[in-house]
């Protein structure tokens, strides 16, 4: 992999961003208003939920946990449809980018677009509702560290999709993470779900980290477990998506999506 | 003979339909083939298989005397693309896409190759401009300019001129051919503007259906078909029933 190629790909979306005040605040804006609302109704139920009574903060956290889900896995893709967009496309796949080269670079421009959104969202949790994320710890940073491949895992699978399919496929990259999300038991435990459900639940990372979450901030337990399940099924799934690229890669360039994408 | 490009027996299939059938030609060094053909006759998939965007159904392309599916990276660092229906960034200034492509090619003393390229296509006032806010003739500049970032062995033109009034396409017309000539590249050019192809071409091939009907120097092709002009062989070979089929 050659960084040079990796920092160029970066730096066309660091200008973007960087040019315009409006992007900046549009990354900023969601993930406030969303924790700010979050941040209300955690504070509703831990006044008003036994299960929550002694635990004030752990819908917030989850909603801050989600959201950095969501961001990375949206960032991902808007950086992705922004070259279909911009009819930039054929520009970038005859330049002489390896795709591990493009991964690479959207996977770290992903990041970096997540966390300009959400560090002022956490900064602001404290002083508004007396809550700070670091109460979990140790154990936050491979909280986040799997949801962060998760979602670039389900930024590359939308990705894969918009090369096979073309821009038809944008609809479902901004519909993904509403479909998961009731399997992820990022507000509840997983003995809500249904049976069936729970299985499903259970092929997915998502579960084990809000499991451990809530582990953490209502029993003080960390369980490691559920972050080794995390990683393990984090690591299956990245390395599918990151196959299912590559062959859509090559499915594209067989079928003339890469034309059809870029014109 | 140095071939920079060697196309053998190219062709492509969308499952039921053969777009490009079995096509073969070559590029020399520091020569202008022109492209000719009715829309919707294959060059734009010929263009697309030369630029690894398509995967050709069979045959050979070799690209400075590589086989492009096996080096297909190595390739698309020697060759390079201009046409009026892709942009670059439109947010981003000349100055910053001119950086951006520059990296992603890699190319060593970058800023020595974007003042180069400033100077001779006339950039100066527009570097710092963006990019979606220049006039058509401006975006064609700076799109020239990201196509010859890398210092292209190979250059493939789909229509540089389309759209353009005639100072700013004859401004790149004389720039193609002085460049082509200081650097001995080779150059590809699809277009539908006879004259220019007139102009700049030494040899040319005509398509029709995905075949290659005819080809050779626009002088020769002219006086073959008994017509005034190259255009007027091309109406006839665009309008000849099935002739080739």
């Amino acid at each position: 992999m050659n960084l040079i190629r990796i920092y160029g790909l970066f730096l066309r979306h660091f200008y973007l961003i960087t040019r315009s005040f409006p992007r900046i605040l549009d990354l900023i804006y969601w993930p406030t208003i969303q924790i700010t609302l979050w941040g209300f109704i955690s504070n509703f139920f831990a006044t008003y939920s036994t299960y929550y009574n002694n635990a004030v903060g752990i819908i917030l956290t989850c909603a801050i946990l989600y959201d950095f889900l969501f961001r990375t896995s949206i960032g991902f893709n808007m950086l992705f449809l922004e070259e279909i967009w911009s009819r930039n496309f054929t520009n970038l796949f005859i330049s002489p980018m390896k795709i591990s080269e493009i991964i690479t670079s959207l996977i770290i421009t992903a990041l970096i677009r997540a966390l300009i959104g959400l560090i002022p969202a956490i900064l602001l949790t404290s002083p508004l509702f007396g809550i700070s994320i670091l109460n979990l710890g140790i154990s936050l940073f491979f909280l986040f560290l799997s949801l962060y491949v998760f979602g670039i895992t389900l930024g590359i699978l939308v990705s894969a999709g918009l090369l096979r399919f073309g821009p038809s496929f944008e609809n479902i990259a901004w519909s993904t993470m509403f479909l998961i999300a009731p399997f992820g038991c990022i507000y509840y435990p997983i003995d809500i779900l249904p049976d069936i459900f729970q299985k499903i639940a259970y092929a997915m990372p998502l579960v084990y980290v809000f499991e451990e979450a809530r582990s953490i901030l209502i029993y003080q337990t960390v369980n490691v477990e559920n972050i080794y399940y995390a990683f393990i099924l984090n690591m299956i799934y990245l390395g599918i998506a990151i196959s299912l690229f590559y062959y859509s890669f090559n499915q594209a360039r067989k079928k003339g999506t890469l034309i059809n994408i870029g014109e | 003979m140095n071939y920079l490009v060697e196309v053998k027996n190219l062709k492509k299939n969308y499952s039921s339909k053969e777009a490009v059938k079995g096509i073969s030609f070559n590029i020399k060094e520091n020569e202008i083939l022109g492209l000719l053909g009715p829309n919707g006759c294959g060059k734009t998939t010929t263009i697309g298989m030369l630029l690894g965007l398509l995967k050709p159904s069979a045959g050979v392309i070799k690209i400075d005397n590589m086989d492009f599916e096996k080096n297909r990276i190595e390739i698309l660092s020697k060759i390079n693309f201009i046409s009026p229906y892709i942009e670059l960034p439109k947010k981003l200034t000349v100055k910053q896409n001119l950086i951006v492509y520059g990296k992603l090619y890699n190319i060593k003393n970058l800023q020595q190759q974007i003042q180069y390229l400033t100077e001779k296509l006339r950039l100066e006032e527009l570097l710092n401009r963006i990019t979606g806010e220049l006039s058509s003739g401006q975006k064609n500049r700076a799109s020239l300019a990201k196509a010859l970032i890398n210092k292209p062995k190979v250059l493939f033109l789909d229509e540089p001129t389309a759209s353009l009034d005639p100072e700013v396409g004859d401004f790149i017309r004389s720039f193609l051919e002085t460049y082509k000539e200081e650097n001995k590249i080779s150059i590809l050019l699809a277009s539908h503007n006879m004259n220019e192809v007139n102009r700049l071409c030494k040899s040319v091939l005509m398509m029709k259906n995905g075949q290659i009907i005819d080809e050779g120097s626009p002088k020769s092709l002219i006086n073959k078909h008994g017509h005034k002009n190259l255009e007027e062989v091309f109406l006839k070979l665009s309008r000849s029933e099935n002739e080739f089929n």
